[in-house]
């Protein structure tokens, strides 16, 4: 039952969230200043963790797939889809729903504990469309260019260990990366990036937005949004592969 | 105007208001005054709808604000200021983008006409230059100040103190309560201001309503408080040193 209340309470904020804006050009503003936010200075960790999984995933598939039977050159086809069909897009949300998610709900949290969510509301501002609606739209739009950037930057990653370990051939590790070419792959990770994207903002939005009491609320309804968000995200990473791929 | 009637606001099966009826007047700042947890905030936050009252009706002027949809309420609301507990300025944004949010939002004025109020208003609660601070670097006396004139920038008809002199020494608390009452009577404001304060009630109340338990308990004016035989008041009123060495003069 408490499942359902809660599925209505953020079905009804949804609504909230998406209701006309009183003033367009003020929400463009504030889009802008959440890309920044939420997606620009997230490109260095996706950068970082992007160029070191690429690295290492390719020093696995090297390890696992020796035999002379194999050609090397599917050691670089077999990162490139490591890192697009998954990483790019899955692993990267999970990451970016514990520094997004966060950091929006302990955001929206405090306004609310601190009573200036009341304050929008007194002003006669639809505060759920204010506060939220921005950031879902800035995350929605910018996160899959933080999906391609990470798919990039992991298959240089794998380029760059091939080349300094020795391990193959870097002609090969090309080779392989532009081997059996299928664009949907690209698709399918960017579509299920901008669905993620959607599930992160507005889950975290929704804790924060519905906090109450201290401090100490605002951090449970920080971890609350983060470990939901996580489930969320793995949910319909299944529901989403199934549709697309199968 | 702003009239109450029979308000209830019942939370976790406690009745917080039970059956209050109140009514404020124009132009005046009226004062409600009670102990910690007697339910004064709730009627505040129940008046201006941030709390959905259980029964009764609130009417602005002549109109039964209870009775009306998150639209029209959105345009009473417009013609609201109000003053927060700890000012609830947006972290994120100056001074002036604080100030200038409500411009920016609900009128057509250009960007000059708006500065031009929003450097009015900073000058008329004495804060002329304060446009590109943030909230934190910011005094408490200050925020409260910079609150003030968020809550003025759009001439609103009605005015909502929460509790305005909390956490301020005895002099800010003046400046600010006169500050409330010098802007209720240049513009003719329905001021309703929520204290525990006997400095303000004897500053700057012209009308007190005291809750007690959730109920209204008494009625009056300033110059009514000090000779009233209400047991609950005088244990409210004269536990402040101030009323009764006032008490003691009379």
């Amino acid at each position: 039952m408490k499942f359902f209340e809660t599925l209505g309470r953020y079905c009804i904020l949804m609504g909230k969230v998406f209701a006309r804006p009183e003033k367009w050009s003020i929400y463009r503003n504030r889009i802008m200043v959440e890309m920044e936010a939420l997606g620009y200075n997230s490109i260095g960790i996706a950068a970082i963790i992007s160029i070191f999984m690429g690295a290492v995933v390719t020093l696995q598939m090297a390890i696992n797939l020796e035999s002379p039977f194999i050609p090397r050159s599917l050691i670089g086809y077999a990162t490139r889809e490591t890192m697009i069909l998954e990483f790019s897009s899955t692993v990267v949300s999970l990451i970016l729903a514990g520094k997004v998610g966060s950091n929006i709900a302990s955001e929206i949290g405090t306004m609310r504990i601190t009573e200036q969510i009341d304050a929008l509301e007194i002003m006669g501002v639809n505060s759920a469309c204010y506060l939220i609606m921005p950031k879902i739209v800035a995350t929605v739009l910018f996160f899959p260019l933080l999906s391609i950037l990470s798919m990039v930057i992991g298959v240089f990653g794998g380029w760059l260990v091939a080349g300094f370990t020795g391990i193959m051939m870097p002609d090969d590790y090309v080779d392989g990366l532009f081997y059996c070419f299928r664009i949907v792959s690209i698709v399918y990770s960017l579509v299920k990036i901008a669905v993620f994207a959607f599930l992160i903002t507005s889950i975290s939005g929704f804790y924060g937005y519905y906090a109450q009491g201290n401090s100490l609320e605002v951090g449970r309804a920080s971890t609350k949004a983060v470990v939901i968000s996580s489930i969320a995200i793995l949910i319909f990473n299944l529901i989403l592969t199934q549709l697309i791929l199968i | 105007m702003i009239r109450g009637e029979n308000i209830v606001k019942i939370f976790d099966g406690r009745r917080v208001l039970d059956d209050v009826s109140v009514k404020f007047d124009a132009g005046k700042t009226n004062l409600i005054i009670g102990r910690s947890g007697s339910g004064k905030t709730v009627l505040l936050k129940s008046l201006v709808g941030l709390h959905e009252i259980d029964e009764g009706n609130i009417y602005f002027d002549d109109l039964c604000y209870t009775q009306l949809g998150f639209k029209e309420r959105k345009v009473v609301r417009k013609d609201i200021g109000m003053i927060f507990q700890g000012g609830a300025l947006l972290d994120s944004s100056t001074v002036e983008d604080n100030i200038r949010l409500p411009l920016d939002l609900f009128t057509d004025q250009s960007f000059e006409e708006k500065m031009e109020r929003v450097n009015f208003c900073l000058k008329r609660v004495n804060l002329p230059n304060a446009n590109k601070l943030y909230p934190a670097e910011l005094s408490g006396g200050m925020i409260k100040r910079v609150a003030i004139a968020r809550a003025i920038v759009l001439n609103p008809k009605y005015l909502f103190c929460d509790e305005p002199n909390s956490g301020l020494d005895p002099m800010t608390s003046i400046v600010i309560d006169n500050l409330i009452k010098e802007i209720t009577e240049e513009y003719n404001i329905t001021t309703i201001v929520n204290t525990h304060d006997m400095n303000s009630v004897m500053e700057i109340g012209e009308k007190i309503i005291f809750i007690h338990e959730g109920k209204k308990w008494w009625e009056g004016t300033k110059h009514d408080i000090l000779q009233s035989d209400n047991r609950e008041l005088n244990d409210f009123v004269f536990a402040s040193a101030m009323a009764k060495r006032a008490k003691a003069n009379m």
